[in-house]
């Protein structure tokens, strides 16, 4: 028996123009991946090399914040450090276990309905309501009639967060497989207990992760806090009442000063400010790598 | 609601049954929990409108029509918004022809090109850029970049100068904060989400399309024209107008580096001004008519991005749907 010789096809690359125009199509993908690399190297190594001279235990944590008048290197940010992670905390609180139950309302109860389907494009419009206009409104509903509070900027944190933590929940929730859920009501069990005990724990990893992406998207927002916290030099331990400082705020009040002092403090605390950042954005990868039962 | 219609069918017919039990009440209080969670968003949206809208009337009754001229002098207690408008508009309008190119290439390169392993570190640095916060670009803009600018400017004008189109765009005067700069930094900005955007469409291109192009002989380019852009072109164009939406309501990093000063020229190189910078930058000195203006200029920032977000989203779900229907 011959072996029958296979029919010649020319598998190559074509030649000439077409594959000159390919390969300069593929160059520029390339170019527009450095493009993006050249503003977030710049940034960063500015923000790191400015800012690492300006950090130290006492800048995190010393205070009050002094006038723009005085040199780097006394006094310290510890007020707006101690704001910010308030705020943003306290903004977590309100906006994540409601995300959370509007993203199981959207998946698990309204499915295709006229209500779930409004909510969800919703959420997906609000989140790109500009910052800014959060502020607004929680000064016009609320500093208005209760003054500025720590309170008040968590609320438009909160506002920010929400349709974010809705959508990526939402997302994750979606990914349970339904064979899970029809198990647990053979079982017997209420939508409910099905939801709280085991879709839930199914998507848990996802939802932290995404949580935490909003949160640290949240903790270096300004717009929001500048009309509803103020921006005050001293600690002001109670959330609740009272002016209150975050270090956002600070970068933005010293960024338009001439004094070296102050431009130096408006380094340091935007290094802090990404660092935060970073340090969630990182946790939220950990969670995704270990606890993540279902992705796509 | 859907609990009670599943498992009716497996309850006796006629008779209730065992399995035709009421819901217990904590089943039920948890739906309403849920589902007004669910809502609050719609309600937070209705609040945003009427309580601004409500603290803005005054600035709406008593300027009238001229809401829309260019006369802004907190002094005089003129305040025309239309500068305000126009700075958004082109600023916005120079961060999407500056993004778009650039997104969709890396959205191209993630999707077409890269084998999966490297596509991880490039997602790394996308979303590295998108954690940088507004105010931190705005302090690099005004601090290191918009100084740096100023001599490219400088150069630029003086090169351009008496060349009719040119010169009109880029000609003198020049200020390295500028329209251009905030235009630019706005650019950044929007490049992590549109080019995840654009990624999430690209990547819904069935796989059957793409190789039945290469199958045909084409190169990549030829298949990305052929099969990739017809199916995600709306999607495509949803992106671009959410980051849009986006680059318009950006407020902190323009009110930094957009040079506040609210006139309408054609010099891009020039110090401008933006509704979201002007709101940030004067609202803590304002009040009476002043603080009315300024948050009647946040009503027409909520407005204008609500309708953009609303087209864009209209766009991606319309895109979305054909592409399930295909």
């Amino acid at each position: 028996m011959t072996a029958m010789e296979p029919p010649a096809v020319d598998l190559r690359e074509p030649a000439g123009w077409r594959r000159s125009k390919n390969q300069i199509a593929t160059t520029l993908m390339v170019l527009a991946f450095v493009i993006v690399l050249i503003p977030l190297g710049f940034v960063l190594f500015t923000v790191i090399a400015k800012g690492a001279s300006a950090i130290s235990w006492a800048f995190l944590t010393g205070g009050p914040i002094p006038p723009n008048v005085v040199p780097a290197g006394i006094g310290g940010m510890g007020p707006a450090v101690y704001g910010t992670l308030v705020i943003t905390g306290l903004a977590a609180v309100m906006a994540v276990p409601l995300g959370v139950l509007g993203a199981i309302y959207i998946n698990e109860y309204g499915g295709r309905g006229p209500l779930a389907r409004v909510v969800r494009f919703m959420a997906d419009v609000m989140t790109g309501v500009p910052s800014i206009v959060m502020g607004l409104f929680i000064f016009s509903i609320w500093v208005l009639h209760f003054g500025y509070s720590g309170l008040a900027g968590a609320f438009a944190l909160a506002c920010l967060m929400l349709p974010v933590v809705i959508r990526s929940s939402e997302e994750m929730l979606k990914l349970v497989p339904d064979p899970l859920r029809e198990a647990s009501y053979a079982l017997g069990a209420t939508k409910s207990r099905v939801t709280l005990t085991v879709v839930l724990p199914a998507a848990i990893g996802g939802i932290v992760s995404g949580a935490l992406l909003a949160i640290a998207r949240a903790a270096g927002e300004t717009a929001p806090l500048l009309f509803t916290i103020l921006t005050v030099t001293a600690t002001n331990a109670n959330v609740f009442s009272g002016a209150n400082t975050a270090l956002s705020t600070q970068i933005f009040a010293n960024a338009t000063q001439p004094f070296l002092g102050a431009q130096s403090r408006a380094w340091g605390s935007a290094l802090t400010l990404i660092a935060i950042a970073f340090i969630l954005m990182i946790v939220a990868r950990i969670v995704t790598a270990r606890f993540t039962r279902y992705s796509r | 609601m859907s609990t009670a219609a599943q498992a009716d069918p497996a309850a006796p017919a006629g008779s209730a049954g065992p399995l035709a039990h009421r819901r217990p009440l904590g089943d039920r209080v948890f739906q309403i929990l849920a589902a007004s969670a669910g809502a609050l968003v719609l309600v937070i949206l209705a609040l945003i409108a009427i309580s601004t809208s409500q603290q803005a009337s005054s600035w709406f009754s008593t300027e009238g029509w001229s809401i829309f001229s260019v006369d802004w002098n907190p002094a005089t207690n003129s305040f025309g918004a239309m500068a305000f408008v126009y700075g958004t508009v082109v600023t916005a309008a120079i961060a999407i022809i500056l993004s778009v190119p650039v997104s969709v290439g890396v959205a191209l390169l993630l999707t077409e090109v890269v084998p999966r392993r490297w596509s991880r570190p490039i997602v790394t640095v996308i979303d590295l850029l998108a954690v940088v916060p507004s105010v931190v670009w705005g302090l690099w803009g005004i601090l290191v970049f918009a100084p740096w600018l100023q001599h490219i400017y400088t150069s630029v004008g003086s090169a351009v100068n008496g060349i009719p189109v040119l010169g009109a765009l880029f000609g003198p005067p020049v200020s390295g904060a500028s329209f251009f700069t905030c235009g630019l930094i706005l650019a950044f900005m929007i490049t992590p989400i549109v080019t995840s955007l654009s990624r999430e469409v690209i990547a819904t291109v069935p796989a059957i399309d793409k190789e039945g192009a290469y199958a045909l002989g084409a190169t990549r380019l030829e298949m990305i024209r052929g099969a990739v852009w017809p199916h995600s072109q709306g999607g495509v164009v949803g992106a671009v107008m959410l980051g849009l939406g986006r680059a318009m309501g950006e407020t902190i990093a323009a009110a930094l580096v957009i040079g506040s000063s609210p006139v309408i020229t054609s010099h891009l190189l020039a110090a401008g001004y933006s509704m979201p910078a002007v709101i940030a930058n004067q609202f803590g000195e304002a009040s009476g008519e002043f603080r009315a203006a300024l948050i009647g200029l946040g009503v027409m920032l909520f407005v204008i991005t609500i309708v953009v977000n609303l087209i864009a989203r209209g766009v991606v779900e319309r895109s979305a749907r054909r592409q399930r229907g295909a």
